[in-house]
């Protein structure tokens, strides 16, 4: 049977019967077009346009591998890329154990205060990365509040303070993820091993563990990523010790030297690249972990165990609200910690000229939230809804941003649209290259929500529209935005919080006039002009809280107003 | 309920083209054959089942017809008229598939009203049809609930009720009932059945279940493996299948191995010697299925001494079934030749049948049927 059927195959044409173009298809292709167009211009094309750099020396002419040979032989460069895997590394560790019990206690535990203690934890998320480092260097640095008390001198600048501050700052990502892994647990799991009257030691480790590894191997690549790539914070404390990201800099603004540049952002690439291979792998299983009919567990815990999670969170609540009352506090008193006159001076920031960094930081936001929402879902569901032969390879493009570091695309943009006779040379120098950074370095989360969200409807409302000849534009319109409203509403607040705070891709590309509110703390640091830093953090945080704020109300509107047709009350709703 | 709706008139005109014909389409994925080389029909205002496993390709056809899938080769026409170059929207058919895929943000009636708001029809126009539907199908009174807020069986009515709001000349309808429980299922049959029959609209649907396909049909193309193994009426169909296949998916057949004996007409199956129903003859010695249904087996005091294909059985299990009784049969003297049989209950009565019981049956020849083509 099998052998007549194959053979009948091959006497079936591999070619389709051909439908004829309709405005509708037309215009489907043509949008699906433009989305390629749009990855290739500011993604494909700049990645490769760095590659190729690499592979050059500086006055332009083909060396092959020399200037790889010249990084991992020059000592003084090489070394970077082993303090770079260790810090990674170590924070990584500190990082995921402690959010592990943090989040443990959160979610497994009925222990007051957990909503607070979640806000606190989350502070993190709203501020520039560097804003710790400030923070450690104003308690622990040469002349900190610790250091001039005490008398000792921890040596902060370097690994250790690179290292204690990335912990700050990664933090709430690896919470968030145990949290939610924590929270896909199943009661019938905890209720069997209780049944077989496991101890509670066994039942952790064989039920409470694996129920997580998915989650705490997230966890751990996230945050490898996240210190492997950030730059502010080893700015700030690294002091002599080099690391990749750092070098990057110094290779491109201090020494000018564009090919080393390139050669070390191409090497970042590539554990970057690996640690996200492999997280998306690794997040495919945590799906299939929790089967539909499991039931959720209710937390219990018992007196002795949650009074001790409850001091262990507090402590760690207190080092977090710790770190952001001494960003507050040294940015309204004359001069922290000798003169503690109350001031609002260092909120007129003189030596930037005024507010034109945070204005530009807001207006980009905003752009980025506006535009990258657009984009994203449009994208995904071009991608998702027609079937091309193109589609694999735009999918996969679209996954690529969340490994590239945001120092090695701010490069590649230089590389690509600050050569002499591109026609994109116009946008260097303007707010819209930081918009444009800020759309392909945050593209992937928002792409893959919106490629989820898309997927929970049902895959019929196209057919159905075409039978009744609507067109799939007022199908989208009409159903699809409204449906996922509420997820498009988060994928602009993450546009709009990432590009409030993010300094990696976009250290390379501001201009005079075009400066940014994360910038401008780490050139305001640079200038020892702390007081003025850390009151510019303070502005971004308070304008990320605000918007997190907004964003809280509008989808409780979004969802009372839109969403009525999910609440399955017999009640009839009003008429449209 | 309501008038009748005046775009769609019932009409079985002849000399018209068929409202649906498909010829030589065939379609693969891969390598993989989903369908070979079907051909066949619809009729205007005729009422047509795809009815074949899952995976036999019937969902696959369906979509074929409704352009949602291209097919490699072959043409499908509407009304005379080749549609395969068509788009979906340009094809003229009304479609309800088995998750319904309502507008979950949109209320009944804006549901409903979907496909007419795009024709830029009046709006007062478009009200009074959503109006003249909704009473179709009952639900006048759950206009502006969302569809979250009815019952299975109403969202399909909606799905219905949208699907035939745009008065297209051709329903399909994609397992529609596979997702209700069984007693909504039973009396959505029935209504959807006295509804097509009303409207005139020609309606092909695809099914699993042979219960539905056998009850609401006016034909029924049985398909396997991307094959069409049979086109006829359900009483075609459960009476005189063709094949093997049908004979085992529709309805329930005792299948006899025999071998045909020099007597044309007759087979030998173990020690029993059995004629069949002419007009099949078969070389002496070739082997043969014999099939009969359960219903026609005639077992106890009705099968006379004369009677053909008479043969003694012990009864080797007794199986309630509410209105019927099943009875496990095992022919005495030739034991692999097992039986089913189905008794009414008054039959059953009359019998005072017990497990280990044996009692005369007999296998009436115009009821022995030879399934699937003797090997020559």
């Amino acid at each position: 049977m099998a052998i007549r059927r194959a053979g009948d195959a091959a006497a079936i044409p591999d070619r389709v019967v051909r439908q004829q173009l309709d405005t509708e298809r037309v215009v489907r292709y043509a949008l699906l077009v433009l989305f390629a167009l749009f990855l290739w211009v500011f993604l494909a094309w700049p990645m490769a346009q760095m590659f190729w750099r690499s592979l050059l020396d500086n006055s332009g002419r083909f060396v092959g591998l020399a200037n790889y040979v010249r990084y991992f032989s020059t000592p003084a460069i090489g070394v970077s890329i082993v303090n770079s895997l260790t810090v990674s590394l170590i924070a990584m560790v500190l990082t995921v154990g402690l959010a592990f019990v943090y989040a443990y206690a959160l979610t497994r535990t009925r222990m007051p205060g957990r909503g607070a203690f979640r806000l606190v934890a989350m502070l993190p998320i709203f501020a520039p990365s560097l804003v710790s480092a400030i923070a450690f260097v104003y308690a622990f640095g040469n002349n900190g509040l610790f250091t001039r008390q005490t008398g000792i001198n921890v040596g902060i600048y370097g690994a250790k303070g690179i290292v204690l501050a990335e912990v700050f700052y990664c933090f709430p990502h690896a919470m968030l993820i145990l949290m939610a892994a924590f929270a896909a647990a199943d009661a019938r799991l905890y209720d069997a091993a209780a049944a077989l009257g496991a101890p509670r030691r066994t039942v952790f480790l064989t039920v409470t563990l694996p129920g997580v590894k998915y989650g705490l191997m997230s966890a751990c690549f996230v945050v490898f990523t996240l210190v492997l790539t950030d730059f502010g914070v080893p700015k700030v404390v690294g002091g002599k010790f080099s690391v990749m990201a750092t070098e990057i800099y110094n290779q491109v603004i201090g020494q000018q030297n564009f090919t080393m540049g390139a050669t070390v952002s191409v090497v970042l690439l590539v554990p970057a690249l690996l640690a996200c291979v492999v997280d998306r792998l690794v997040q495919r299983r945590q799906y299939a972990l929790v089967s539909s009919s499991a039931r959720p567990l209710t937390p219990g815990g018992t007196g002795l165990a949650r009074g001790l999670l409850f001091a262990y969170c507090a402590l760690i609540a207190a080092c977090i609200l710790a770190i952001y009352f001494v960003i507050f506090a040294s940015s309204v008193v004359t001069r922290w910690p000798y003169n503690l006159t109350p001031t609002l001076k260092h909120y007129r920031f003189d030596s930037l000229g005024g507010y034109t960094a945070l204005l530009n930081s807001v207006w980009v936001a905003a752009l980025t939230a506006v535009v990258g929402t657009v984009i994203t879902f449009a994208g995904a569901y071009l991608v998702e809804k027609c079937r091309t032969a193109a589609n694999g390879v735009l999918y996969l493009f679209a996954l690529l941003p969340v490994a590239v570091p945001g120092m090695v695309l701010g490069l590649a943009y230089i590389f690509a649209f600050n050569a002499p006779g591109s026609v994109l040379n116009r946008v260097y120098g303007t707010l819209a290259i930081l918009v444009i950074s800020n759309l392909i370095h945050y593209f992937t989360v928002p792409f893959l929500t919106a490629t989820t969200t898309l997927k929970q409807m049902d895959a019929e409302f196209e057919s159905v529209s075409a039978s009744m000849g609507v067109a799939f534009y007022r199908t989208f319109w009409r159903v699809t935005v409204p449906i996922a409203l509420p997820s498009i509403v988060g994928v602009s607040m993450y546009f709009f919080l990432n590009a409030m705070v993010t300094l990696s891709a976009v250290v390379f590309l501001v201009a005079p006039g075009t400066e940014l509110a994360a910038v401008a703390v780490l050139l305001l640091d640079d200038a020892g002009e702390t007081a003025q830093a850390t009151g510019m953090s303070v502005l971004i945080i308070g304008i990320g809280l605000l918007a997190r704020l907004t964003y809280w109300a509008l989808l409780r509107g979004v969802t009372r107003r839109t969403q009525a047709w999910t609440t399955a009350t017999r009640e009839p709703g009003r008429g449209a | 309920m309501g008038q009748a709706i005046p775009e769609v008139t019932a009409q079985t005109a002849g000399g018209r083209p068929p409202a649906v014909a498909l010829e030589g389409v065939a379609k693969k994925f891969g390598a993989m054959v989903a369908l070979r080389d079907i051909s066949f029909t619809v009729a205007e205002g005729e009422f047509v089942c795809f009815l074949g496993p899952s995976g036999c390709g019937k969902t696959t056809l369906l979509r074929i017809v409704a352009g949602l899938e291209r097919q490699n080769v072959g043409v499908v026409r509407m009304r005379g008229r080749d549609v395969s170059a068509l788009p979906p929207s340009r094809r003229n058919y009304g479609i309800v598939f088995q998750s319904y895929a309502l507008f979950p943000n949109l209320t009944v009636a804006r549901n409903v009203a979907y496909g007419l708001e795009a024709r830029r029809a009046a709006r007062a126009q478009i009200e009074a049809r959503v109006d003249e539907l909704l009473e179709l199908v009952d639900l006048r009174s759950h206009k502006l609930h969302y569809p979250a807020q009815l019952s299975g069986g109403q969202q399909q009515r909606v799905a219905l009720a949208r699907a035939l709001a745009p008065s297209p000349s051709l329903l399909l309808l994609d397992e529609p009932l596979s997702a209700l429980d069984a007693r909504v299922r039973l009396a959505l049959r029935q209504e959807m059945k006295a509804l097509q029959r009303r409207l005139g609209i020609t309606t092909v649907m695809v099914t699993h279940d042979q219960e539905e396909a056998l009850t609401m049909a006016d034909r029924i193309v049985v398909m396997n493996h991307g094959v069409v193994e049979q086109i006829g009426t359900p009483a075609e169909i459960y009476r005189e299948p063709a094949s093997l296949f049908v004979a085992r998916f529709v309805g329930h057949m005792n299948l006899l191995e025999a071998v045909a004996d020099d007597r044309s007409g007759w087979a030998r199956a173990g020690s029993l010697t059995l004629r069949y129903r002419a007009p099949v003859t078969a070389r002496p010695g070739s082997s043969l299925t014999l099939g009969i249904r359960p219903e026609a087996v005639r077992v106890g005091p009705v099968v006379h001494a004369d009677a053909e294909n008479r043969l003694t059985a012990r009864v080797t299990s007794v199986q309630f079934q509410g209105a019927s009784t099943r009875l496990g049969l095992a022919v005495v003297g030739a034991p692999v030749v097992t039986l089913e049989c189905d008794l009414a209950a008054t039959a059953l009565a009359e019998l005072d049948v017990k497990e280990g019981a044996e009692a005369p049956v007999s296998l009436p020849p115009e009821a022995l049927r030879v399934l699937g083509a003797p090997d020559a």
